[in-house]
């Protein structure tokens, strides 16, 4: 079979695994739904396989397919193919999406074993793996935002699965509403582009782009910027960032699906998909760069003053898709993708080996209460700690190969981008200080309550039903965490996927080390060929100078951690005390809720009231009255003549034959 | 004879008619009022239908006369059926159509 077959078996499987799980969750037993589900992304995956088996057999240079089932819509000049799209970016990205997700589902298998919604989880989760498969396999814009509305959609459903906290429902909304924005945002590109194209297939829209735009052109710099706003507000960049560590309210294998696998790549994707475009528009890269840098420093210090457990974790991820937003923004494309693949493997760990402790937490996540869970749950700390190194860019992990190739590109571009890879340097000094915050505050001393119960009884700490987030009573009926928890120690999906994931969390960068091999980059390379940008590569040694000096960051970082939350637990208070400010800021999330707070959801709300009290009653109200009235005065004219005297019609009827009579007669001489 | 008197004779028995339909508030006698409005009618086509020479008049008087019998049935049923539900037989006091 050929490689579209192939994808189109990708996108087919999660789509039957979801349809299957959600309209027969009667009639199949929970368990059942759930190798189904699991099943489903796991043999997509392997037909993602095949994918890449089909294109690594061809040549490099004709390793692209268009294949369309039917028109969609064809009329006027527009032709909509329901297509996709198939060439070295969407095989990486298939790849990525249905590995990942697979041991994400594997690990909801034992994770969620209690919850009452089983099915419905299942039937979320594969739905929204298929809406990613469909974004990245997309053969045209049109079909991109399908996909892209579907992931919106699926994030929403799942962030407020447990539907009666009311802190996940409100999560939800934001989460959608501020993805909308950014639907808006690429909705609108793509009208640009097909005012100026005239076609919404990629292949012809990128082949044909060059010669329409010149260079820094303002159509095509606000084509770009409109897709921007797209991919902000999926990406969980600054402005549209405020929706990912709300987004925590949901099941925290949710979390790890939207944070590694799917959802928050996606505008990391579309930039690297669009790159034609962006080459063309040097101004908008420059701001998707400028905000990446920005949202990877901000969200790193915020993630440093958070307690949250898994907030801290998604603020981390702000912080990693900051990089890979800069780099596909500067040219880094096979860079920010690797750091992508990187990031979703030790990225979905650690929100695993999170979820695993908040099980045996009986579901609180504030870590001023977590301590020495080294002794109570071994695997999963070990877990957590292999997540940690290679979020921290440990040296030799995979995290550590990924990022210093971006940051390694930026200081080869030069000029103002060199400033970026200082930036990013710093950046990599907060990861690896807010990440070994976490490790070294969970982990070590003496066992707090809920890791003693553990130690002692063997069996997980159950506290009264309540809502962590506001205290609440939980309402317990189908929609909230369910009674019983479950921990990797006690159930071997979760482990197994944990495993395999610490597994290529480790080693998964080995496949892309300056000097030594190429398997990534090279196999990426050619679908970028057409951008000049792509064609910059550091030298090996300037490379590995920039991994020396990571490598030397990240044990600072690391020494930082120690130094503040091991060995001088006293320091973090003093400090707090002494940079009160920038504490407050940081701890406060930079205001950024605040700000949207007063800026626009405060205007919006006041000229929603002003229209419902003055132009609902005046304008609105005034035209339907108005119009009721003038049909209704005019009636009562009318009515007088009809007043029932059958004589009096017979009358009007002679009267006015006579009239016409003369009339004819009077004319006719 | 004269066309004249044909067509004078109709314009009587057609104003007869409308004066009857007007003053009288009984159906029954509006129906015959009806009648003699259609037939002043049939006279004046059947005398112009002489006057120029050809039947097509005297066709149409005949296709009147079969309206006019039509026209009768429905209105003498009416009126029976007025007459058994014991409504008034007064057109002023059937006045449910009033707007």
């Amino acid at each position: 079979m050929s490689a579209t077959t192939w994808a189109w078996l990708v996108l087919l499987l999660p789509l039957l695994g979801s349809i299957v799980v959600s309209l027969g969750f009667r009639a199949i037993p929970a368990r059942v739904a759930g190798i189904v589900g699991t099943a489903s992304i796991g043999l997509a995956f392997l037909c993602a396989i095949a994918v890449l088996v089909n294109l690594l057999g061809e040549d490099a240079g004709a390793r692209h397919h268009a294949s369309s089932l039917w028109d969609y819509a064809s009329a006027a000049g527009l032709d909509i193919k329901l297509g996709i799209y198939v060439d070295q970016l969407s095989a990486f990205m298939i790849l990525v999406v249905t590995g990942v997700s697979t041991l994400i589902h594997l690990y909801s298998f034992g994770y969620m074993q209690s919850d009452e919604g089983y099915h419905r989880f299942f039937g979320y989760l594969n739905f929204f793996v298929f809406s990613m498969l469909l974004l990245v396999l997309a053969g045209n814009f049109v079909l991109l935002i399908v996909g892209w509305a579907f992931v919106g959609f699926a994030s929403y459903a799942l962030i407020s699965f447990w539907y009666r906290r009311t802190t996940a429902t409100k999560a939800g909304m934001k989460a959608f509403v501020i993805n909308v924005v950014g639907d808006i945002g690429l909705v609108l590109a793509a009208f640009l582009i097909f005012r100026e194209l005239g076609t919404f297939e990629y292949g012809e829209v990128f082949a044909r782009a060059p010669d329409v735009f010149a260079r820094g052109e303002w159509t095509v710099t606000a084509i770009c910027l409109l897709l921007l706003a797209g991919a902000f507000a999926k990406s969980a960049q600054i402005p549209f960032h405020t929706w990912l560590p709300d987004a925590m309210e949901g099941p925290t294998p949710v979390s790890a699906l939207i944070h590694a696998a799917t959802m928050v790549t996606a505008g990391v994707y579309l930039i690297a998909r669009t790159h034609v475009l962006f080459y063309l528009a040097p101004t908008a890269a420059d701001i998707g760069a400028f905000v990446g840098l920005a949202t990877l420093l901000v969200a790193g210090t915020i993630a440093i003053a958070m307690t949250d457990l898994k907030r801290a974790i998604a603020y981390s991820t702000m912080s990693q898709i900051g990089y890979m937003i800069m780099g596909v923004s500067i040219g880094a494309y096979a860079q920010g993708l690797f750091h992508l693949m990187t990031h979703a493997f030790f990225k979905a760990l650690l929100f695993m080996a999170a979820g695993s402790i908040i099980s045996a937490m009986a579901n609180r996540q504030d870590i001023d209460r977590m301590s020495g869970f080294w002794r109570a749950m071994r695997f999963t700390s070990l877990m957590l700690l292999v997540g940690g190194l290679a979020l921290a860019a440990f040296p030799l992990t995979s995290g550590f190969f990924s990022k210093d190739s971006i940051l390694a590109y930026a200081g080869a571009r030069g000029g103002m981008y060199t400033w970026m890879a200082i930036g990013g340097y710093v950046g990599a000094f907060l990861t690896a200080l807010y990440t070994f915050r976490l490790i070294f505050r969970v982990l070590p001393g003496e066992p707090c309550e809920e890791a003693r119960h553990l130690i002692e009884t063997g069996e997980l700490y159950h506290g009264p039903p309540i809502n962590p987030a506001n205290e609440e009573e939980e309402d317990t009926d189908v929609g909230f965490p369910g009674g019983r928890h479950h921990i990797a120690e006690q159930s071997w999906p979760m482990a197994a996927a944990m495993a395999l994931l610490g597994f290529g969390a480790l080693f998964a960068g080995l496949i892309q080390v300056p000097g030594v091999d190429n398997v990534l980059f090279g196999f990426l390379d050619p679908a970028f060929a057409d951008s000049p940008l792509a064609a910059i590569h550091p030298s090996v040694g300037a490379e590995w100078r920039g991994l020396a000096i990571g490598a030397a960051i990240s044990l600072l970082g690391i020494a930082t951690a120690w130094l503040l939350w091991a060995r001088r637990p006293e320091l973090p208070p003093l400090f707090r005390e002494r940079f009160r400010p920038a504490y407050l800021l940081a701890v406060n999330k930079w205001y950024f809720d605040e700000a949207i707070e007063l800026l626009i959801v405060r205007p919006a709300l006041a000229i929603g009231r002003f229209a419902n009290s003055t132009f609902e009653r005046l304008v609105v109200d005034g035209l339907v009255t108005g119009t009721k009235e003038t049909v209704g005065g005019a009636g009562g004219l009318v009515r007088v003549v009809q007043s029932g005297f059958v004589r009096s019609y017979a009358l009007l009827l002679l009267a006015g034959f006579a009239g016409l009579a003369l009339y004819f007669l009077l004319s006719s001489q | 004879m004269n066309i004249e008197w044909y067509v004078v004779l109709s314009s009587l028995l057609f104003a007869i008619g409308a004066t009857g339909i007007l003053i009288r508030r009984s159906p029954v006698v509006i129906l015959l009022c009806l009648e003699l409005m259609l037939n002043a009618g049939n006279l004046a086509l059947v005398a112009f239908s002489r006057m120029v020479g050809n039947q097509q008049g005297q066709v149409f008087a005949v296709v009147v006369m079969v309206v006019a019998a039509c026209e009768v049935v429905v209105g003498l049923g009416l009126i029976v059926a007025i007459f058994r539900r014991r409504l008034p037989l007064d057109v002023d006091e059937l006045r449910e159509l009033r707007g």
